[in-house]
């Protein structure tokens, strides 16, 4: 068994409660038991240090203030979570003056960080600790034959916290192979969806959307695989906006990736929430189940 | 020669220094201007000024052309232009450096509504400690255009139905101490 501090985000409590139900399932399967940090709050995500940074570095710390006490490794499956807390870490060895500033503030909530947190991506867990060989081992229901496009979106590969390569990552790849489906090779599986701008420019990333779910199509996948919140929300239930926006039909389920794997292991639908997704995947992954 | 000091009269902090000051920022004076940013950024055809452009304002001392336009508000942080940059100069953290100095300034422009969409973000965020997404979303629609709600409503409808929009927010238990850290940070300096 291998063990974790476990952070949700909050995206996971709502629109990617997919992930959120999927990914406790699938960690059990695969002896890894993942440990909600208690009371953990909002990451301090990117529009937070895009309104005031202090305030932002401050939200991440009182995180991993929380997960230092605990002395795990802090695993979130928020590609946003992610940077957002890594950067943080980072920030808060680079400049002195931020971090005396978030010292103080924490005391304020009787709080220390020592910067003693390692941060990591589920898939990042997934592919280094656990292994594409082992999770392949575990496999009881091979994927043979599903064309599986592997997205992995920005903020999993850039800026970059050391793992994978930001411009032509292939971890996503090897664990969508390890389940017998085939990843499809794609030219655009790390371009962006339109990220957050999807409520206040929905227009641009629409446009951005579409490039995406137009190359997943013309390189014959049947899904996609995606370890972001946002990307799936943009490229799920935004997908009928595309449709309607450029006359397009596409019928492309977006799953993450937690999903997919619990399909292979046999986790039931139920526990998986492949209900949840807008573009149902019952009819690809029906072979399967 | 009379003993006396002359007081530098206090220089007025110049706009790229302003920038350097915020971390992320520092590297942005070794910009050679080659265009790798906007040559790699997926939105800069719809910026006022374009990443490389920007970036170059800012040496420029164009302070408030630049923080008033809709550049930055854009950039929808994939970090293409961070990683490719040969001067590591994270255009992406500059950005969101602009971002803070034109909201701190009430510079932030109407013409585009994500900084109205930040806010309201924050405000959830500190409100609850966690984000709660259709609280955030209705309360963006009706700052900008409850109209635009409208069309938004079968998207919205369609996450409901799978549950993926919970009606009650989630709360954290600590709200009172985080508050205390979020007041503390703000007598620090606040936003900057």
């Amino acid at each position: 068994m291998k063990y974790y501090s476990y952070f949700p985000g909050c995206a996971v409590e709502a629109t990617a409660s997919a992930l959120g139900l999927s990914v406790p399932h699938v960690a059990k399967e695969l002896d890894m038991d993942l440990i909600e940090l208690d009371d953990w709050n909002c990451c301090g995500s990117s529009p937070y240090g895009s309104v005031d940074k202090l305030e932002a570095a401050c939200m991440a710390a009182r995180n991993l203030a929380l997960a230092e006490k605990r002395g795990f490794d802090l695993v979130t499956p928020c590609s946003s979570c992610y940077i957002t807390l890594n950067r943080a870490n980072a920030h808060l060895k680079e400049y002195p003056a931020l971090r005396d500033q978030v010292d103080q503030a924490l005391a304020a909530g009787n709080l220390d960080y020592h910067g003693g947190v390692r941060v990591r991506h589920i898939a990042e867990v997934l592919y280094n600790d656990i292994t594409p060989e082992v999770i392949g081992a575990k496999v009881t229901k091979s994927l043979n034959g599903l064309k599986v496009a592997p997205y992995y979106g920005c903020q999993l590969v850039r800026p970059g916290f050391g793992f994978d390569d930001p411009e032509s990552p292939h971890s996503l790849d090897e664990l969508v192979a390890s389940l017998g489906a085939d990843a499809v090779s794609w030219p655009l599986k790390t371009r962006c969806c339109g990220g957050s701008l999807i409520m206040s420019e929905e227009d641009l990333a629409l446009e951005l959307s579409n490039k995406l779910l137009h190359n997943v199509q013309e390189n014959g996948a049947q899904c996609i695989v995606t370890d972001c919140p946002l990307c799936q929300i943009n490229l799920d239930a935004y997908q009928s906006r595309v449709n309607s926006k450029f006359k397009t039909k596409y019928h492309l389920p977006v799953l993450f990736l937690s999903q997919l794997i619990g399909v292979a292991l046999g986790i039931k639908p139920d526990a998986l929430g492949l209900q949840r997704n807008i573009v149902s995947p019952m009819r690809v992954l029906a072979p399967y189940l | 020669m009379a003993d006396t000091t002359v007081e530098a009269p206090a220089a007025e902090v110049s706009f790229i220094d302003e920038v350097c000051s915020i971390p992320g920022g520092e590297a942005i004076r070794s910009c050679i201007q080659c265009g790798m940013c906007t040559g790699s950024c997926p939105t800069a055809s719809k910026w006022d000024y374009p990443p490389r452009q920007a970036i170059a304002m800012v040496g420029a001392g164009l302070r408030d052309e630049l923080l008033s336009s809709n550049s930055m508000w854009f950039c929808a942080s994939c970090y293409t232009c961070t990683v490719r940059c040969p001067r590591d100069i994270k255009p992406t953290d500059i950005m969101h450096a602009l971002e803070v100095i034109a909201i701190r300034d009430g510079l932030s422009t109407k013409r585009s509504r994500t900084p109205m969409m930040y806010k309201c973000f924050v405000d959830s965020a500190k409100g609850n400690g966690r984000v709660y997404e259709l609280g955030m979303m209705l309360k963006f629609f009706l700052r900008t255009n409850p109209f635009a709600a409208l069309k938004m409503a079968p998207v919205g409808l369609g996450l409901l139905l799978h549950r993926r929009l919970p009606l009650r927010p989630s709360r954290i238990k600590g709200r009172g101490e985080l508050k205390a850290i979020l007041d503390k940070a703000r007598a620090l300096g606040g936003a900057q």
